[in-house]
């Protein structure tokens, strides 16, 4: 009775799951447009630091949010690289279809 | 239950249907937008389990950093999106169908023996989460640390180099040039005789 009254870890690590297929759903539904791939890239990683930020926390660990500082670190770079090479592609075919972007297809 | 639990469930609401805006609506300002608010929201989440700092630092570095780049990248772009929503109706099925059974065996492997195990102990941070994390990043972490900081300088060399077009035929001034010059290349003396009045043209 007493854990269905207070926060426990599985709250946590079930929400992180939820947002983590959400993520993957929205890869799957989404398979045209990159502006939506790239945002759903960044949903599943914070449903990971969800997940790490309660870890750390219930078990009493500071890596765990050692990592997270990291994973946001490299993140950040991922999206900054990301829509650099997203704009140089607009630039050169007027695209960002997926289904388009087949020159290298050979 | 108690308020934290019903904080929790609020953000958790909020959180959820926040993430399938995001990846439904027809519109990527709207999903840039929603991925704002669903941020914001786990942001909160965070603090309830007292990391302030990475709560902190995920709103200033997503919600003021790196959503207004994903902003400034869907508004400058002139995107059609009716090619790009084709597909939509007929991956929904699948989509749907892979993200049920992915949850299905998360929530098994999670399994219900957790529910009643863990409940929140006290903080190990004691006053301040900040310093905390702080500790270990600049004594167990340094080199990590560093590493990360060469990263995103290595970024941001990459993400201006892949921008940066150089157009032809637009008058601009080279400041190396106007720096490096010399008075000799600005001035020139002519040395010649001078003429006498004597030695003129009779």
């Amino acid at each position: 009775m007493n854990a269905l009254s207070q926060i426990t870890l599985s709250h946590y690590i079930v929400l992180g799951a939820i947002l983590f297929c959400i993520s993957v759903a929205g890869i799957f539904i989404n398979r045209k447009n990159v502006i939506v791939l790239l945002m759903s890239i960044e949903l599943m990683l914070l449903a990971v630091n969800t997940n790490f930020v309660a870890f750390s926390r219930f078990l009493g660990n500071v890596d765990g949010q050692v990592f997270v500082f990291f994973i946001l670190t490299v993140a950040a770079a991922e999206s900054a690289i990301g829509l650099a090479i997203l704009v140089v592609l607009f630039r050169n075919r007027a695209t960002i279809n997926v289904g388009e972007i087949d020159s290298m297809k050979g | 239950m108690s308020f934290e639990l019903i904080l929790f469930y609020l953000f958790a609401a909020v959180l959820t249907v926040a993430a399938l805006g995001v990846i439904t609506v027809k519109n990527s300002v709207h999903a840039a937008l929603l991925l704002v608010l669903t941020f914001f929201t786990a942001a909160a989440l965070w603090l309830l389990l007292q990391a302030e700092f990475l709560a902190i630092a995920l709103v200033l570095v997503y919600v003021g950093a790196v959503m207004v780049l994903f902003l400034f990248v869907v508004m400058m772009l002139d995107i059609k999106i009716e090619p790009l929503r084709e597909g939509f109706v007929r991956y929904l099925p699948v989509g749907a169908i892979v993200a049920l059974v992915m949850l299905t065996e998360m929530l098994m492997l999670i399994g219900l023996k957790v529910m009643s195990a863990q409940t929140l102990p006290p903080d190990p941070a004691g006053a301040s989460n900040t310093a905390w994390l702080g500790k270990a990043l600049f004594t167990q972490f340094l080199l990590p640390f560093e590493v990360a900081a060469v990263i995103l300088t290595v970024a941001l060399i990459a993400a201006v180099m892949l921008t940066l077009r150089r157009r032809v035929g637009v008058k601009a001034q080279n400041p190396a040039k106007q720096v490096a010059v010399k008075a000799s290349e600005r001035i020139r003396i002519v040395k010649m005789e001078s003429a006498s009045k004597g030695a003129s043209t009779p």
